[in-house]
């Protein structure tokens, strides 16, 4: 047999290839570009129409509306959801049933439900009185309506929501962090909630944030829910101009086009806040770091 | 006579059935260094544990510094102290765990100095002075702005030192401090060690070190099965153990 390996050491290496690769890749933007095509000369969309009403100050001001709703939501949210998750692994049991009733029971049922329930509170309850139960004393009375109009129904709602979700996204984060942690800290002669706040959240900030991200942005397209309790939020500014002049498909690319850029531009502090609580956390010299994942180019 | 650090009066500590510690008496003096030793699953890190009240106990009295660590007893009964005044005691308790547990998030200095600002309110200023010259103490100086992850075992143990010492406490207990270091790591940890009790501090250190126990020990105890087996100078206990588990243990690690 001929051996036809070259025994020189002036031999060339080469990554391997990878031909499927761009087969996909020619695959894929072909479909992209007959889809663009497809609807860009659809005859039925008027593309004046959405340029009009792109930066239309009722389109604006919901979206105004519905940053606003989503900042406070998350912000109520995350709160109300690290609360949860600490009660949900304390060692009371009664803080433990308490804090897996609200998560089990804001989970399972729909979103829609929850804020059409807070939305119509008022026709449930017209009057709301705030009081010591078969007393006189009232601290607060008055036309359900007024005490909670839409806005606060629906941020009431999505924060709930949120929280239940979220809560469960804190407790795996705290769970995350090695135990051998709070005994350092203990028998430095730290109290458990000092012990939580500097040494368990920051580290459990790490594993919280991607999937606190995710949240964000479901919670930015959940506010479009709102539109059925009449928020004034974008979804709602666009389906009110719609009806008036039936132009649905070009107002549902308008707003579909600023969801598409807020969501994108909430990217970027995510990739802020991941750096920042993952310094300590970087492999240095070889020794790998402990995390749970390796991101990045092969 | 010296003064008493330690009082433990038979200490005795079960995890649901598995009785752990069955009657652990022993006395630490003031500025004594105090090697345990014995073999896995003895007690001996529960025993550690249980002197700063990581874990409660079942039965019997540790005194340290003539307090009652962890309970207070009205008559023949221990109530277990509220989590505040536990965090109390247990700052003049510094501990050294066998697997550093250096906070990841925090440069060595910050992990230094974070219990003197946040428990005992030493002002940032201050505590930064006595961070600097804890790590220098350790010889660590240069590596104050370093995270633990950009240092070797071996200096995030003595991290762990300096951190434990900055409490400023009256003694120091080290559960295996060497075990999981590479053995040329070994050395500047037992060096820091050495000093330490050189300077009077009182220590008990859980070791397999046996050069360290017959070198810095005043006293070294070899616990089997939650019980004391045999006690003494390390001369008696290390060269001349007069019991058969003692003897069969140390033909083992030697
Ligand atoms: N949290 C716990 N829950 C239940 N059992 C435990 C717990 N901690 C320790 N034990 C048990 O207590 C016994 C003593 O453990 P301990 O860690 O004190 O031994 P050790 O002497 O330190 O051993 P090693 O030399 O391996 O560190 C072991 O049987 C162990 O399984
Ligand atoms: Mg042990």
């Amino acid at each position: 047999m001929v051996d036809s390996t070259d025994h020189s050491d002036d031999v060339v290496a080469v990554p391997l290839r990878h031909p499927a690769r761009w087969i996909f890749g020619g695959v894929a933007a072909l479909l992209l570009l007959s889809f663009i095509y497809a609807v860009a000369s659809a005859k039925s969309i008027q593309y004046e129409l959405v340029g009009k009403f792109l930066f239309d100050h009722r389109i604006i001001e919901g979206m105004g509306v519905t940053l606003f709703v989503t900042v406070v939501c998350m912000s109520f949210g995350t709160i109300l959801a690290t609360l949860l998750a600490i009660m949900k692994l304390s060692q009371n049991p009664i803080q433990r049933w308490l804090a897996t009733g609200f998560i089990e029971f804001f989970r399972g049922t729909p979103l829609l439900l929850q804020i059409v329930f807070w939305g119509y509170l008022g026709i449930i309850f017209p009057q709301l009185v705030l009081g010591v139960p078969y007393t006189d004393i009232v601290f607060l009375s008055g036309d359900t309506s007024d005490l909670i109009p839409a806005l606060v129904a629906g941020i009431i709602a999505l924060s709930l929501n949120e929280a239940a979700y979220s809560a469960e996204i804190v407790r795996a984060g705290i769970l995350a962090v090695d135990g051998g942690q709070v005994e350092a800290a203990k028998s430095l002669g730290m109290s458990s909630s000092y012990t939580m706040r500097k040494i368990v959240l920051p580290q459990a900030m790490r594993v919280i944030i991607p999937p606190m991200g995710n949240e964000f942005i479901g919670m930015l397209k959940n506010t479009s829910l709102l539109q059925l309790i009449a928020v004034a939020e974008l979804y709602t500014a666009a389906s009110t101009i719609s009806s008036a002049n039936l132009a649905q498909i070009e107002l549902l690319i308008v707003s579909g086009f600023w969801y598409l850029v807020m969501t994108t531009v909430l990217g970027f502090p995510q990739r802020a806040l991941e750096k920042r609580y993952g310094r300590g956390f970087e492999s240095v010299g070889g020794r790998a770091a402990p995390r749970a994942f390796k991101v990045g180019r092969r | 006579m010296a003064e008493l650090m330690v009082d433990a009066r038979s200490v005795r500590k079960s995890y649901g059935a598995n009785q752990v510690l069955n009657g652990i008496s022993l006395t630490v003096e003031q500025g004594e260094v105090l090697c345990i030793i014995g073999p896995s699953g003895s007690g001996k890190s529960t025993f550690l544990r249980c002197l700063n009240h990581l874990e409660s106990i079942n039965g019997g009295r540790i005194y340290v510094n003539d307090e009652l660590m962890g309970y207070r007893q009205v008559g023949k009964v221990l109530h277990e102290l509220k989590p505040k005044d536990i965090a109390r005691q247990r700052q003049s308790i510094g501990m050294v765990f066998q697997r550093f547990n250096l906070f990841p998030h925090m440069t060595a200095l910050q992990n230094v100095i974070e219990a003197p600002i946040g428990v005992a309110g030493v002002s940032a200023e201050d505590a930064k002075t006595l961070g600097l010259e804890l790590l220098a103490q350790v010889d660590l100086a240069d590596k104050a702005d370093h995270y633990p992850a950009q240092l070797s075992g071996g200096q995030q143990q003595r991290v762990a030192i300096a951190r434990a010492l900055a409490m400023k406490p009256k003694l120091m207990l080290f559960d295996e401090p060497t075990s999981a270091l590479d053995p040329e790591l070994v050395g500047d940890v037992l060096d820091v060690m050495k000093n330490l009790a050189k300077a009077g501090m009182t220590m008990i250190v859980v070791t397999h070190e046996m050069g360290f126990a017959r070198e810095v020990a005043d006293k070294v105890v070899f616990i089997d099965k939650g019980l004391i087996v045999e006690q003494g100078t390390p001369k008696q206990v290390l060269d001349n153990p007069q019991e058969s588990r003692t003897k069969a243990f140390l033909n083992k690690v030697l």
